[in-house]
């Protein structure tokens, strides 16, 4: 298992040098950026901090920027840093209350829920800047170009690698970090976890503010990448269907879970989008919904948790066979 | 060391403290008895901050308690072992004595505390890796003082920690009190067993309907008919 992690590091450098379809390289850099933006949101997921609100965070994050570049001539160098301000300030406007008030579980996802629709129909609202329901095109400059970050599809791979493999660094250090245990005990018993002295209302803003800054990040790459974003699917409800899916399906304890949601999301789409034509945009969120409860009653640790719990299993019996034998 | 005076709590329009007074002086050990419903783990809530009094005046060291948050008030050198343990069962033993050394001012002493709660409680160390809510009672409320202990308080409240658990364990819960008292700290403890915890505090208060009915050193109060009838059962 050990060695395997390096085997798959060189895997990864491999794609774009590989005889694939523009296609096939567009699947894979998609697959990647939706994948930080699934693994950001299990930063606060796991610890039942269930967010329907990162279709805002999305949405804030893709528009801000490319609001900023195309009415100001703003750099999304400085763009996606003052979206991210933004999600960033609404999540801890929500965030705060949320914890003083103990809002949580059904409640917490309630009000997440009515924040992502209150963006979207904002950004549909807002029709002259935004170009409401009909989405916006990021003003475009010749490939190639830093300061407007718009790049080649080999290029964006790389981009789309390292920023998938910073969320697995956050990740991971957020799992090993004081603030995982302080949030599993604040799932387990909000009032002694406040009574042996954890801090709960600033741990939960943290891990908040973690979550909403990196999906915010992730959401402008993305708008930067596709150079076309939608309120419908870059902000709301669908959008924070489709991340608490692929979370949960892929496994959101395990480091790689987000990832294999991402890949199974994204085939998915793509494989609506083949049947149905673009008239699926509604009907994904429908399919999202049905299959998170399905996921969630009867494969609640994900994909990826099954199968690290098969694996433990297995290493268990091994390990004990040789002391039974 | 902890001055409580005029002290008035409840929930919502309820109110389950009426002018409650109490001092704790440094190296002392005070129990508060008294019936089920008497509002013992009120205050023992409102001591940790986890509920805001009414009125009244609470003061720590000479410095005023009111609208200071749970976490704070640890740091300030309060640590509470709540009732029901409470422990965190998806976290180990040792993830949950950690959180008792959640305070920053205790994060870089954890190894040291750690070591010394693990000489306190051997078998904690025995169970580090457990997860905390796998344990039998006795363990458990072992692990729950031994997580407010992280903090290394000046003050240990304990709310019941005999409540649950079968007779021999319940010695052995008190036990470990008494071990805590010659350890030098100061402790508050509510307690329903009212004929052991007697035998190991310094003075004792009883609270009855939000109410102290009667306070005094262990000796009067065990010595006292109305006591003696009413929870000792003589
Ligand atoms: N969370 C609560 N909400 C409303 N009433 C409560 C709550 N907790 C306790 N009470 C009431 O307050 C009174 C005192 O309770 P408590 O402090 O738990 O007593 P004790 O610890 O002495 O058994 C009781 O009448 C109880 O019913
Ligand atoms: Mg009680």
């Amino acid at each position: 298992m050990k060695a395997g992690w390096p085997l798959l590091g060189a895997a990864l450098l491999l794609p774009p040098f590989l005889p694939i379809s523009d296609y096939t390289l567009h699947i894979i850099i998609l697959v990647l950026l939706w994948a930080f933006v699934y693994t950001s949101w299990t930063i606060m997921g796991r610890f039942g901090l269930v967010s329907l609100g990162h279709g805002a965070f999305l949405g804030l994050g893709t528009y801000v920027t490319a609001l900023l570049w195309n009415h100001y001539g703003l750099t999304p160098w400085a763009g996606i840093p003052l979206g991210v301000v933004v999600a960033v300030a609404v999540a801890l406007v929500i965030g705060y209350p949320c914890s003083r008030l103990k809002v949580v579980g059904h409640y917490f996802a309630l009000v997440t829920l009515a924040l992502t629709e209150v963006v979207r129909l904002s950004i549909v609202a807002w029709r002259d800047v935004t170009g409401g329901s009909l989405g916006m095109t990021p003003n475009a400059v010749p490939p190639e170009s830093i300061v407007a970050l718009q790049f080649t599809k080999f290029t964006w791979y790389w981009v789309a690698l390292g920023v998938w493999a910073l969320g697995l660094v956050v990740w991971h250090r957020v799992d090993r970090s004081m603030t995982r245990s302080a949030m599993d005990a604040i799932a387990d018993d909000e009032t002694a976890a406040a009574a042996v002295g954890i801090n709960v209302t600033l741990q939960k803003l943290l891990v908040t503010t973690v979550s909403a800054a990196l999906t915010a990040f992730g959401g402008a790459l993305i708008g930067q990448y596709q150079m076309y974003i939608n309120p419908d699917t870059m902000a709301g409800v669908g959008v924070s269907l489709q991340i608490v899916f692929a979370a949960i399906s892929g496994g959101m304890y395990v480091i790689l879970g987000p990832t294999v949601g991402a890949i199974l999301t994204i085939v998915l789409q793509e494989f609506l989008r083949v049947l149905f034509g673009t008239r699926c945009i509604g009907a994904a969120a429908t399919i999202y919904g049905i299959m998170l409860i399905v996921f969630i009653i009867f494969m609640p640790a994900g994909i990826c948790g099954v199968i690290v719990a098969r694996m433990r299993k297995r290493r268990a019996v091994a390990a004990a066979a040789p002391a039974a034998g | 060391m902890l001055e409580i005076a005029g002290l008035e709590a409840g929930y919502g329009g309820f109110r389950a403290l009426h002018g409650v007074a109490l001092t704790v002086r440094a190296g002392e050990a005070v129990a508060v008895v008294g019936p089920n419903g008497a509002g013992k783990t009120t205050l023992m809530r409102v001591i940790s901050g986890l509920l805001a009094p009414v009125a009244g005046r609470l003061a720590f060291e000479g410095a005023d308690l009111a609208a200071v948050p749970p976490h704070r008030i640890v740091e300030r050198g309060i640590a509470h072992v709540p009732e029901n343990r409470r422990l965190f069962p998806r976290l180990s033993v040792e993830e949950n004595l950690r959180m008792g050394a959640f305070a920053p001012a205790s994060r870089p002493h954890f190894t040291e505390r750690l070591e010394w709660v693990y000489s306190l409680f051997p078998r904690m160390r025995e169970r580090r890796a457990q997860l905390a809510g796998t344990m039998s009672g006795g363990e458990q409320q072992m692990c729950a003082i031994g997580r407010a202990l992280m903090s290394k308080p000046k003050l240990l409240l304990m709310d019941e920690p005999s409540a649950g658990l079968a007779p021999v364990i319940v010695d052995q819960v008190f036990d470990l009190v008494r071990r805590i008292r010659q350890e030098g700290f100061t402790v508050l403890i509510v307690e329903q067993n009212v004929r052991q915890v007697l035998e190991l505090v310094d003075r004792a208060y009883v609270l009855e309907v939000g109410t102290i009915r009667r306070s005094g050193s262990a000796a009067a109060l065990q010595a006292d008919p109305a006591i003696r009838e009413a929870y000792l059962g003589i």
